[in-house]
């Protein structure tokens, strides 16, 4: 779903030029048939290993994040995914039959997966991330087909896109596609293990990491050969996930593993903003499926170091904080004063967090990169885990003003790093601000 | 170090680091007793106040951060002689057990109230999520908050809204 | 009366102004009750010629009640406000003996220098006890008042009559006040158990709603609790102690400590170590600094796993609790199956809080613990001095359901009061030393077998419970934190179960049900791997949750009504009224399952089968996909006797039926092999707001005449299995494995 909302803001801006391209020169693929309905078939047609394998597979995809609502009914649809062209709204995948998609046969199921294609042939926005779900086996969407099928049916209508005009006109869709749907099976890399292989297959197909995790053009499409090299979700920055992130020294598989499974790694950050509830879906997912993942992402950030499950030391303990350093106890600078009280009940060593192996602020990769965003998003928003529990931050927007925060930042920065100070701190602040607050 | 504050539309001056968390200059120094210690943590809303009208964790705000701002504590709307909408809603609905956790409730209601009047059931328990309450008092606090919405309601209606 | 009144400005005013009362009460003090009653029910032969439990050891009138001449009454109980409203359900029972209005009436509770010591505020007692002893004490009172008021009038005593606005009337029509009744006659005499009654068709508090006394100032922002409490020249302390029990934190040395700025004082005894000093936040942050020292684990290590395989391996002290044998039918069905609950925080909103001052040689601790007396007793043993030097004195602080760090908090600040004598030290503990630290609700597992005969009866009922203590009160120095930190050290007290028929974890094992063979037994652990002591309901929680969790399965594999199997065997007429009424009220007998995921539930218990009656009925539904619950409807229906204020039954039956709701869903103490690793309410999640039930309602049996039954903990059991039951309706499945957390169900629902 990450890859959906960044992917939906930039795709969307280019869905004006895609779709001229598209009206002039593919005018003869906008066509597609519509499969006819088949009657619901019955959730006891199924088997329930394939089920239970669909439901995973359909957590590595995130499918319920962005259809459902906020208190509603999951895979009922109805999620507002607000774009800079309007808002659109995601489909009910429930199997309901007037409302849902219990009419839909495998087939049609397959073809909106693969192609962007509603039953009904109709071109899907490509808030689906269909260009990723080529890559998916038909076995493993026939499992999700089947999970489908057997929730219960829930009759919801989403309201209707409200997009500016002209944009509503959905053969305009074919044009994009045209231009940047391809359609490739995924193919072994008979060099590496299984393990690898299924964490690249996960990774590049359901999972659709590069979604956000890979640079776009300028048509909104993911850059080819940039792929997991960093982007934008949400208005987060995805950071990369190959050896150019300013961590990638210190993730391994086993860190990757307890990052993506339980929402934190003890050496590393906590996953906050649109990766929260990637890791909660992970950590619905087996274990192998997981540990996959983390596999081929540590190979992606470290490609000479071979994968291995090395120990995690707690680099604050490593850091030796000597609490009988005493003297220096009263903060020096204003800001770090106003470090001390706001942030310092949990991040100053000591503090029950980092008594508690809670990631230390010197190892979390928000504080490090080159642009502030995520930082000022995390203290802005904290973190809120849907679930009601792991790691939790409250927001600091109503306690601070933008130049508080900005202080807080620079001090933390220039206390838990080595990297240069960020430029006009204050001003992205204020800027981000007024974009939560829409 | 001197800070100067503004506390329930008073002006008071303290001798405190400016790093001291807000709930310690209420509670210590200037003797408010409704903020409170819970955990320090930003995670139960025990010590919930208003900072220029919008509820903040005093635990997590340091004192230096509130200067030139308005600070609203609970004491600041009403007294046992003389409760504020909210509070006598709360005495209505008798909506307290150990009350340790009430103060906190009702400024994060009132900062509910302030901007939606009468919010829906879901709106209540949505805006009420940071607040823990351990004895079990939720349900009394939500019928508590939809008084207070109605007596607002009320005084809407005569047009002396306050 | 507002609570803030009876916190005392400094100690030598309080002494100054209560002096008599001090002189009386300390006569009364011989006969103090023992020390360490712990939860045991008190064992009075409940005949009608014997002072109730908590009179006998202070039967002197004047104990309880004093009349001022300006006919205000104060009333002095042992028991203390926890925020279950004790304080304004006792005043209502004085007020109605006395015959006054309840604002002509104040009461002071717990104080070992002014009050009765009545043991501990716990398990449910309060009314059950407290109550007919402050009941009868004002009815002695208001007896010699008639009788001096007749003398005064020069009429027979049975020409005068009380009028209920404090004054007292004689049939010729003249009227005298109390207050100048009570100005020519003594209250220092002994109570006589045949005191009339007030009735309770003539009844004027008793069953009157009064609100809280205590809440105008709570909402407001007076000064309720001890953590609210400033004497002159306070000192703020936090005691520094590792992350967690079974650890050891590595000290720097004294000097280096002492050089650090801010601080007033670094006071060390053993391994008891805490930093005093006169700004709060400098406590908090000298604290902080000082636990970035690295911390070892001392204990042997923690066993993980699940909980049947690290308790049942345990050696354990065998107690029978219930055998009957009687022959029956044959059985045709057998069903066997294993509860479990996790460990418990009791997850106070305030950290455990005390005040201690050590002045002239005499030593005051004010606290909010449950047993005041028993923190006098254990300040007095961990420094040394003799009880009569030592006084402790209750002041409310946050709900504590239970043993929660209060008692340490208390023994802390005493020790640190008597290292640094002079100025008062307010010492409050941090968020994550009460998740570290505290006694734990204990984890427990039960084993039940049950067999049916071919007409659905159950002839046979054989149960195990395994469980670490649920009662390590202390009452010297050997069962707090500080008495195992000092050197020489208070080496722990060898733990001895609450014997039934309260119980311990073996509390409500013995199933009220009539069923005509039984085999109960309680394995007593005296060592869990952690520490455990009381939290509501005890052992009763799980014992419920077990019992009526099996007599659904015994109804599905019936296939009779849950509601019929209960109350075919069920006997007490009040315990199948409960029952029924709140069926009635629930609509069970018309229910209907509208979709998969929806059903309905209930559960019923007599907490310890002595006190109140609970049912509890619940409709659910359950979103398969992400395993959340919503409880759309909560009814209980409540006997617990006489009915001393209806509202303030129903506030603590709808607390603790939200309160089991949060320990049943989403509960449990973390840990590894180290450490407990719950130390904030992100790692110990409690229900918040959008998990409160859409509607809940009580419904309280009118019962008047009858005997006060302790209530605050009766709707534990009941609703942790009514949710086991509706959660079994809406899927099918059934959970026996505490917490039933979202992930679980989902896991279990989600190819259903
Ligand atoms: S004390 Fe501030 S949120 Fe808990
Ligand atoms: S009333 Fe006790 S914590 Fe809310």
């Amino acid at each position: 779903m990450i890859v959906v909302k960044s992917k939906r803001q930039i795709w969307l801006s280019a869905l004006g030029i895609a779709g001229l391209v598209g009206m002039v020169t593919a005018a003869i693929i906008v066509y597609e048939p519509a499969i006819p309905p088949v009657a619901r078939p019955s959730p006891s047609s199924f088997e329930v290993a394939e089920v239970k394998r669909g439901a995973e597979l359909a957590s590595i995809g995130d499918c319920v994040v962005c259809h459902s609502t906020d208190g509603g009914r999951p895979f009922a649809g109805s999620k507002a995914l607000p774009t800079p062209f309007g808002t659109l709204y995601s489909d009910n995948i429930t199997p309901d039959e007037t409302t849902g998609i219990g009419n839909w046969s495998f087939a049609a199921f397959q073809r909106a997966m693969t192609r962007g294609v509603a039953r009904d042939g109709s071109h899907l926005y490509p808030a689906l991330p269909y260009e990723h779900f080529t890559h998916v086996d038909d076995a493993d969407l026939q499992a999700i087909y089947a999970f489908l099928m057997t929730r219960e049916p829930v009759k919801e209508v989403q309201p209707p896109n409200d997009l500016l005009p002209g944009l509503g006109f959905r053969p305009l869709l074919a044009g994009w596609k045209f231009l940047f749907l391809r359609k490739t099976a995924f193919v072994q890399d008979k060099t590496q293990n299984n393990e690898w292989n299924r964490g690249k297959y996960l990774v590049e197909g359901l999972g659709h990491c590069g979604g956000c995790h890979t640079p776009r053009n300028l048509l909104g499409a993911e850059e080819h050969g940039s792929d997991l090299a960093g982007g934008v979700a949400e208005g987060w920055i995805a950071p990369a996930l190959d050896a150019s992130n300013p961590s990638a020294s210190r993730w391994d598989q086993a860190s990757l593993f307890d990052y993506l499974k339980n929402g934190i790694a003890g050496a590393h950050s906590a996953a906050g903003g649109p990766m929260g509830p990637v890791a909660e879906g992970l950590s619905e997912v087996d274990d192998a499926d997981v540990r996959a993942i983390s596999t081929y992402i540590a190979s992606r950030m470290k490609p000479a170091a071979t994968p291995s499950a090395k120990t995690n030391a707690n680099p604050a303990k490593a850091e030796g904080t000597t609490a009988s350093k005493a003297a220096t106890r009263t903060p020096a600078s204003d800001a770090a004063k106003l470090f001390a009280g706001a942030c310092g009940g949990c991040h100053m060593s000591g503090a029950p967090m980092e008594t508690a192996g809670r990631p230390p602020l010197s190892v979390v990769s928000d504080l490090k990169m080159d642009d502030p965003r995520n930082a000022i998003k995390v203290v802005l928003g904290g973190i809120t885990p849907a679930a009601g529990h792991g790691p939790y931050m409250p927001g600091f927007a109503d306690a601070l003003t933008d130049q508080q925060i900005a202080d807080l930042l620079a001090y933390a920065r220039s206390r838990f790093t080595d990297a240069p100070t960020w430029p006009d701190l204050a001003a992205k602040v204020s800027v981000i601000r007024k974009e939560d607050a829409k | 170090m001197t800070i100067s504050l503004d506390v329930n539309g008073e002006r008071h001056t303290v001798t405190a680091s400016p790093d001291t968390p807000l709930l310690y200059v209420l509670r210590d120094d200037l003797q408010l007793n409704a903020a409170k210690y819970g955990c320090g943590l930003g995670q139960c809303g025990a010590c919930t106040v208003h900072v220029d009208g919008n509820a903040v964790f005093s635990c997590l705000t340091p004192v230096a951060a509130t200067v030139g701002r308005r600070v609203t504590t609970l004491e600041g709307l009403g007294t046992a002689e003389k409760p504020g909408i909210l509070q006598q809603a709360f005495i209505d609905e008798q909506a307290a057990q150990c009350g340790y956790c009430i103060a906190g409730m009702i400024m994060r209601a009132q900062s509910l109230l302030s901007y939606n009047p009468s919010p829906s059931d879901e709106e209540i328990r949505q805006h009420m999520q940071p607040n823990l309450c351990r004895c079990g008092t939720h349900y009394r606090i939500i019928r508590a908050i939809k008084r207070a919405s109605a007596v607002l309601a009320n005084h809407q209606n005569k047009g002396d809204a306050t | 009366m507002t609570p803030s009144s009876h916190l005392p400005v400094t100690r030598r005013n309080f002494l100054g102004g209560a002096g008599i009362v001090v002189a009386f009460s300390l006569a009364g003090m011989s006969t103090a009750r023992g020390a360490a009653t712990g939860e045991a029910e008190p064992s009075g032969t409940g005949a009608v010629s014997v002072l109730p439990d908590d009179l006998q050891p202070f039967p002197y009138l004047d104990s309880w009640i004093r009349i001022d001449a300006d006919g205000k009454a104060q009333v002095f109980t042992g028991k203390v406000e926890l925020g279950q409203g004790i304080m304004t359900a006792l005043l209502q029972v004085a007020a109605e003996e006395l015959d006054m209005p309840p604002n002509l009436v104040s009461i002071v509770t717990a104080d070992t220098t002014r009050t009765p010591d009545e043991g501990l505020t716990a398990a449910s007692h309060s009314m059950q006890y407290g109550g007919p002893a402050l009941r009868l004490a004002a009815a002695n009172v208001r007896m010699l008042l008639l009788r001096t008021a007749a003398s005064m009038l020069g009429v027979a005593d049975t020409e005068v009559s009380t009028m209920g606005d404090g004054t007292i009337r004689a049939s010729n029509g003249r009227s005298i006040p109390y207050g100048a009744v009570a100005a020519s006659l003594s209250l220092h005499v002994e109570a006589v158990a045949d005191a009339p009654l007030r009735q309770p068709k003539s009844y004027r508090s008793i069953g009157q709603s009064l609100p809280r006394l205590d809440i105008p100032g709570k909402v407001t922002g007076g000064a309720s609790f001890i953590q609210d409490m400033r004497l002159p020249g306070m000192l703020h302390a936090r005691v520094i102690r590792a992350p967690s029990e079974g650890m050891k934190l590595a000290l720097p040395p004294r000097a280096e400590i002492e050089a650090i700025p801010g601080l007033h004082a670094f006071v060390q005894q053993g391994d008891f170590a805490a930093v005093v000093c006169e700004r709060e936040w400098d406590a908090v942050s000298i604290m902080r600094q000082l636990m970035a020292n690295p911390s070892q684990r001392q204990d042997e290590n923690l066993p993980v796993g699940d909980i049947a395989s690290i308790l049942k391996p345990l050696p354990a002290k065998d107690y029978v609790i219930e055998k009957v044998s009687h022959p029956t039918a044959k059985p045709v069905k057998r069903l066997e199956a294993r509860y479990t609950r996790p460990w418990y925080s009791h997850g106070s909103i305030g950290p455990s809080c005390a005040i201690a001052q050590m002045v002239d040689g005499e030593l005051t601790v004010w606290s909010h613990s449950q047993g005041i007396f028993d923190v006098k007793r254990v300040a007095s043993s961990l420094v040394g001095m003799p009880e009569d030097k030592v006084h402790a004195i209750h002041v409310q602080g946050a709900g504590c359901y239970g043993q929660n760090g209060a008692d340490d908090a208390a023994a802390d600040a005493a020790l640190i009061a008597h290292l640094l004598p002079g100025r008062p030290v307010r010492l409050q503990w941090m968020r994550e030393q009460e998740f570290g630290w505290e006694p734990l609700g204990a984890g427990m597992v039960t084993e039940a077998v049950a067999e049916l005969d071919a007409s659905n009866r159950i002839v046979t009922w054989n149960y195990d419970v395994w469980s670490p203590p649920h009662n390590t009160r202390p009452t010297t120095a050997n069962g707090v934190l500080a008495g195992w930190e000092v050197t020489p050290a208070f080496p722990p007290a060898e733990k001895i179960p609450i014997p039934m028929p309260a119980g311990d974890g073996s509390r409500n094992s013995n199933p009220l049900y009539a069923l005509p063979n039984m085999d109960v037994n309680f394995h007593f652990i005296s060592n869990g791997p952690f520490r455990s002591s009381a939290m509501r309901s005890l052992g009763g929680h799980l014992n419920v949750f077990s019992i009526e969790s099996m007599f659904d399965e015994l109804a599905k594999a019936a296939a009779t009504d849950p509601l019929d199997l209960r109350l075919d065997h069920m006997e007490d007429a009040r315990a199948r009224a409960v029952m029924m009424a709140g069926a009635e009220a629930f609509r069970w007998k018309t229910r209907r399952k509208e979709s998969k995921f929806h059903g309905f539930g209930m559960g019923f218990a007599r907490y310890k089968n002595l006190g109140a009656y609970c049912s509890v009925f619940l409709e659910i539904s359950v979103e398969q996909n992400t395993g959340a619950i919503t409880v759309l409807r909560a009814q209980t229906a409540v006997d617990c006797g006489e009915v001393v204020n209806p509202d303030g039954v129903r506030n603590q039956v709808e607390g603790g039926l939200i309160q089991s709701l949060s320990w049943c869903t989403r509960e449990a103490m973390s840990y590894d092999t180290q450490r407990r690793t719950s130390f904030d309410w992100s790692s110990y999640p409690i229900l918040r707001f959008q998990s409160v039930p859409i509607d809940i309602r009580v419904d309280v049996l009118p019962k008047p005449g009858e005997p006060f039954l302790g209530v605050a903990e009766a709707s534990q059991g009941p609703t942790s299995a009514a949710l086991a039951n509706a959660l079994a309706d809406a899927t099918g499945l059934r959970f026996r494995d505490m917490p039933l957390t979202p992930e679980k169900l989902r896991r279990a629902l989600i190819t259903l």
